[in-house]
């Protein structure tokens, strides 16, 4: 193990190119320390988004050596044994300086996939009791501690080939509201999620559920929605 | 197109794949048959003039294809070459309507001959 890191940094917007830095190498390090180290010591102009440094808020997720990851977990013995490392900004998202992407068009696609909760109760109606072991609570379950990282969609060819497709986040959060069963969206959810630029243009290529950090499996929840889908259409309901 | 219009043709390009997985193993094996067995084109013509039986499973086979091409064309079209409009929906209809015509008259030689 070299005590020196060579890392090059993608500065600039769209247009940019990398820039090199020399890191000292520390035990447990991640690249998020690695960021920071330059921002602090070596170049302040540098310009990242992190906040909660311990996996939960999604906000500090780069590419590291080619590969989408949350960069506050990722260790730097694991992605650069050879102490090289490469760190640019998530792909499929606007740039809008250095390592900071424009999340926008990520999050707006959550809510063209009707990705929010449609209430059946209010607040003066009792808490609904939901059974923690049906097959539909246990399939929700398995997408919603989803941190909206924009690993996946960064990950996702569909989305750098179409630039409608909503994505892997966006539809896994769709899944788990369609197995919600306090939520009464289902319908204009389905409609949401169908066609060229919903699950149906999914090739289960599998990169979102290879990359998702959470290990959570958005390809599942694409194929759920597409069986839905087609449930509903043969059905008559879509 | 609506939304439900691409869902429609997305399941039809799926059950287009799911009949081409039996049309294409039963169409392999019965090549593989026939060569294995030194069948000749008289032979085999013998044995599909007149038949209702391979007439209708290759009918079905033209079917799938032409049903199941031009969905998967236009879904490249759009993804790998950027070409996503009405115009290109039309040319890979008439795509899949060609097909059918040539597959078709394909299974009518055979068949009738």
């Amino acid at each position: 193990m070299t005590d020196k890191i060579d890392v090059s940094v993608w500065r600039g917007t769209e247009q940019g190119g990398f820039r090199h830095y020399s890191v000292p190498r520390l035990a447990s390090q991640t690249v998020l320390d690695v960021v920071t180290y330059i921002q602090r010591r070596l170049d302040p102009s540098l310009a990242y988004r992190f906040a909660c440094r311990v996996g939960m808020c999604g906000s500090c997720a780069m590419t590291v050596n080619g590969v989408a990851r949350w960069t506050c977990r990722t260790h730097v013995e694991k992605v650069a044994p050879h102490g090289v490392l490469e760190i640019a900004p998530l792909a499929n998202l606007p740039v809008i300086r250095d390592l900071v992407c424009d999340m926008r068009s990520f999050f707006d696609k959550w809510v063209r996939a009707e990705g929010y909760f449609h209430p059946t109760a209010t607040r003066t109606d009792p808490i609904v009791r939901v059974q923690p072991d049906t097959p539909a609570r246990r399939a929700a379950d398995a997408g919603i501690e989803c941190i909206g990282c924009a690993v996946c969609y960064a990950s996702c060819d569909v989305v750098a080939w179409n630039v409608d497709y909503l994505g892997p986040a966006a539809l896994n959060r769709a899944w788990t509201l369609m197995n919600d069963e306090r939520d009464s969206g289902s319908k204009v959810r389905l409609a949401a999620v169908s066609g060229d630029a919903g699950c149906h243009a999914c090739h289960t290529q599998m990169s979102c559920t290879e990359h998702c950090p959470k290990k959570i499996a958005p390809t599942a929840a694409i194929a759920g929605l597409k069986r839905a889908t087609l449930a509903a259409l043969l059905a008559g309901r879509l | 197109m609506s939304p439900r219009a691409q869902l429609q043709l997305w399941a039809a390009q799926r059950i287009g794949a799911a009949v081409l997985a039996l049309c294409v193993t039963v169409h392999l094996a019965t090549m593989i048959y026939a060569v294995h067995h030194g069948l000749s084109a008289t032979a085999i013509l013998d044995r599909t003039r007149g038949n209702w039986g391979w007439a209708g499973f290759y009918v079905l086979f033209v079917l799938a294809v032409s049903v199941h091409a031009p969905i998967g064309m236009r879904t490249i079209c759009g993804e790998w070459l950027g070409l996503s409009d009405r115009a290109v929906d039309v040319v890979l209809a008439a795509l899949g309507v060609a097909l059918a015509i040539v597959g078709l008259r394909a299974v009518w030689a055979v068949f009738a001959s």
